[in-house]
């Protein structure tokens, strides 16, 4: 009755290519965004900075890159962790050696450093598939991890073998460093999460998106009818790469400060985003974004109730949130394999037909 | 003899060793895969946990302690002083076939013809609620396991190989640690006693029938749950043996599940359906990653065994996919 697509006539090519054709679908995004851009600013504070709003943002392009590779292209990758440290080191090394350049043009170029390792370890690709693939990407994963800390150029020769974001401003304002404000570090990410999921949906739109999701659903078949599996599948790990880049430099300079390699960029992250994007959805954009939020904001939540309320000692409450992680992914493979953004689907689907029932 | 080349049979044996443990882990993941196709990620995981039980029973820890204390305010640790290795080992046992069968009751049989990736993030969710479920029922600090095997270095093989060298050179011996050996040992007496079960026995036919082809197996009436049930046992009495060997070699803590990420380029090289596969590969993973580290190792900075096994899987992939011994993949559009 109220939410539909009848009567809403498109009378233009470019309306009718729109993203989000319903035209309550738009007003709720408008909406979204247009909180995000101008009323968190406002009321933003270092807690919620640090804690949610950061963390989400950039594990969200994460999950972003990582639904590329995995949930549209169907090649298993558990390199994210080693992705994301190529992009922080490649910022860190650019930022220090042209400090004039301007921080989004760092971010950006540290992403396609990442685009360009991501080709090279996603070579194999074109001969292993499956969970062959996923070994064949922890070799890159643990390599690098190796790679960054032995080699000291890459940290600047220092003694610790840390690396520390140096304090860059973009109009004036420093949004790395310590002395960023909280609202300035949020726009600047919320700046890139806007922009690169615009262009990863119109990616997955368009026609590369339907010849990843050709070679995800039947690699030979697709070969069969003319799709470059080379071409594809490279590209997948390119821009999947390019995502997982900016956000390991976004990671590095707005969020941690300070990383060292084993510790920011190990294993554990590369299976905190494959589970962000099982959760949150394979192959969906939307699930991208509810699953870094569900991954970010869910031990929080746990804690607060659990420490804060019951008052019980954080360990027991570190166990609990490790039974639930795997519990809700066993339980989103068996009972919604197609993760959250499915159940919303299926809500958007049930209000098109409310209050009939089919 | 020069010590070089004594120093080289040295760093050869001891992957040959460390090589076996790895197989013992890899064994339970051929196990799982060949009866029901499923790569059981949890098995590391499965090791863990089937140590901290061993331990929780031989020293007489009170389950979940932790948090009934937390939530009664009670401060309780122990019921006992512990039993005797050998009972220990039966209950923990018991303890494995009844978590095989929790695991098909609940996880297995809804997942029935899942696409082969969604069977495999299944059962890393399994290991990540299986080591929250460890560590809150039998608590996360390190615990030393001791069932009696002997350990430390074999002073009667130093003293042996001391004499090898050409007199007036120092050399003080080959280390060969006794527990490795112990532990080579028991793996080719449980490969051997698998090898009996599946060629001999009733079961064993019916196991290798269910690896064949399930709808086959079924038409002749093998009931595929009982088997997985069965599988599962078996590979969680591997997990056991394995989780000893490794927690008897560095105590029992959280990194005894991060050996299951070690057996999968194992795995990769042996083949993912062969038994001797996993032995092969073991042995191989096992002397290529110390060797590497021995020779090549210190010229670029060392630390290479986290890396080695993988980088050398990979290149193993793009030659012979389906690993040594393993089944040719055919896929069919």
């Amino acid at each position: 009755m109220l939410y539909r697509e009848t009567g809403d006539f498109k009378a233009s090519y470019t309306k009718d290519q729109q993203i989000f054709p319903i035209v309550q679908d738009r007003w709720l995004v408008f909406l979204f965004c247009a909180i995000a851009v101008f009323v968190v600013p406002f009321v933003i504070n270092d807690y919620w900075e640090k804690s949610v709003l950061v963390p989400v943002l950039v594990w969200a392009l994460a999950a972003l890159g990582l639904n590329i590779l995995v949930g549209y292209c169907g090649q298993v990758s558990l390199g994210t962790g080693g992705f994301m440290a190529v992009g922080a080191y490649s910022s860190y090394k650019l930022t220090t050696a042209f400090p004039e350049l301007n921080i989004i043009l760092v971010v950006l170029l540290s992403g396609g450093i990442t685009a360009f390792v991501g080709i090279l370890f996603g070579l194999p690709s074109l001969r292993i598939k499956g969970f062959y693939l996923a070994v064949a990407t922890l070799a890159s994963q643990f390599f690098l991890v190796w790679l960054f800390n032995k080699v000291p150029w890459f940290y600047n020769y220092s003694a610790s073998g840390q690396i520390t974001a140096p304090e860059r401003l973009l109009f004036g304002v420093p949004v790395s460093g310590p002395n960023a404000p909280p609202w300035a570090t949020y726009l600047f990410c919320l700046l890139f999460v806007l922009v690169l999921s615009l262009l990863a949906k119109n990616l997955t739109r368009g026609r590369i998106g339907r010849s990843w999701m050709a070679i995800r659903d039947m690699d030979i078949a697709a070969e069969i009818i003319g799709i470059k599996p080379l071409v594809t599948k490279l590209s997948a790990f390119a821009i999947s790469s390019f995502y997982i880049g900016v956000s390991g430099a976004l990671f590095f300079m707005v969020y941690l400060g300070a990383a060292e390699p084993t510790e920011a960029f190990g294993i554990d992250k590369s299976f905190l985003v494959l589970f962000m994007i099982i959760i949150g959805g394979l192959g969906s954009i939307l699930g991208s974004f509810i699953g870094a939020a569900f991954m970010v904001l869910m031990p929080v939540l746990l804690k607060n109730i659990m420490v804060g309320g019951l008052g019980w000692p954080t360990d027991l409450v570190a166990h609990f949130i490790f039974m639930l992680v795997g519990g809700l992914i066993m339980f989103f493979l068996i009972v919604e394999p197609h993760g959250l953004a499915q159940l919303w689907r299926i809500t958007k689907e049930k209000l098109r037909l409310w209050p009939f029932p089919h | 003899m020069s010590p070089g080349i004594l120093n080289t049979i040295e760093v050869i044996l001891n992957g040959l060793m460390a090589g076996v443990m790895y197989s013992l882990v890899a064994l339970g993941f051929v196990l799982i895969y060949k009866a029901s196709g499923i790569f059981n990620y949890a098995q590391g995981v499965m090791c863990l946990f089937a140590a901290l039980t061993l331990v929780g029973f031989q020293t007489g820890q009170i389950p979940f302690s932790h948090l009934i204390n937390v939530m009664l305010g009670t401060n309780l640790h122990h019921w006992s002083s512990g039993m005797h290795s050998f009972f220990a080992i039966i209950l923990t046992i018991i303890v494995m076939i009844g978590f095989a069968y929790i695991v098909d009751r609940f996880v297995l049989r809804h997942m029935v013809n899942q696409a082969p990736i969604i069977l495999f993030m299944a059962t890393i969710g399994l290991a990540y609620f299986m080591e929250g479920f460890g560590d809150l029922m039998w608590g996360a600090n390190i615990k030393n396991l001791d069932v009696g095997i002997p350990s430390g270095g074999s002073l009667w093989w130093e003293d042996i190989t001391r004499g090898w060298v050409a007199d007036g050179t120092v050399y003080l011996g080959m280390y060969i640690d006794v527990l490795d050996v112990w532990a080579t040992g028991i793996a080719v007496s449980l490969v051997i006693l698998l090898t009996l079960f599946s060629q001999y026995t009733k079961t064993g036919r019916a196991l290798r029938a269910v690896a064949d082809d399930h709808q086959a197996a079924m038409s002749v009436g093998i009931s595929l749950r009982t088997i997985w049930v069965i599988v599962w046992s078996i590979a969680g009495i591997v997990a056991l043996v394995a989780g000893i060997m490794w927690g008897s070699k560095s105590g029992v803590q959280f990194s005894l599940s991060l050996i299951a990420l070690k057996a999968l380029p194992v795995l990769i090289l042996g083949g993912f359906t062969s038994i001797p596969g996993a032995i092969v590969g073991g042995l191989i993973i096992g002397v290529g990653e110390k060797l590497f580290e021995f020779s090549v190792g210190p010229l670029i900075g060392g630390a290479t065994e986290n890396w080695f096994a993988y980088v050398l899987a990979l290149v193993f992939l793009m030659f012979r996919p389906q690993g040594l011994f393993g089944e040719k993949i055919i896929e069919r559009v």
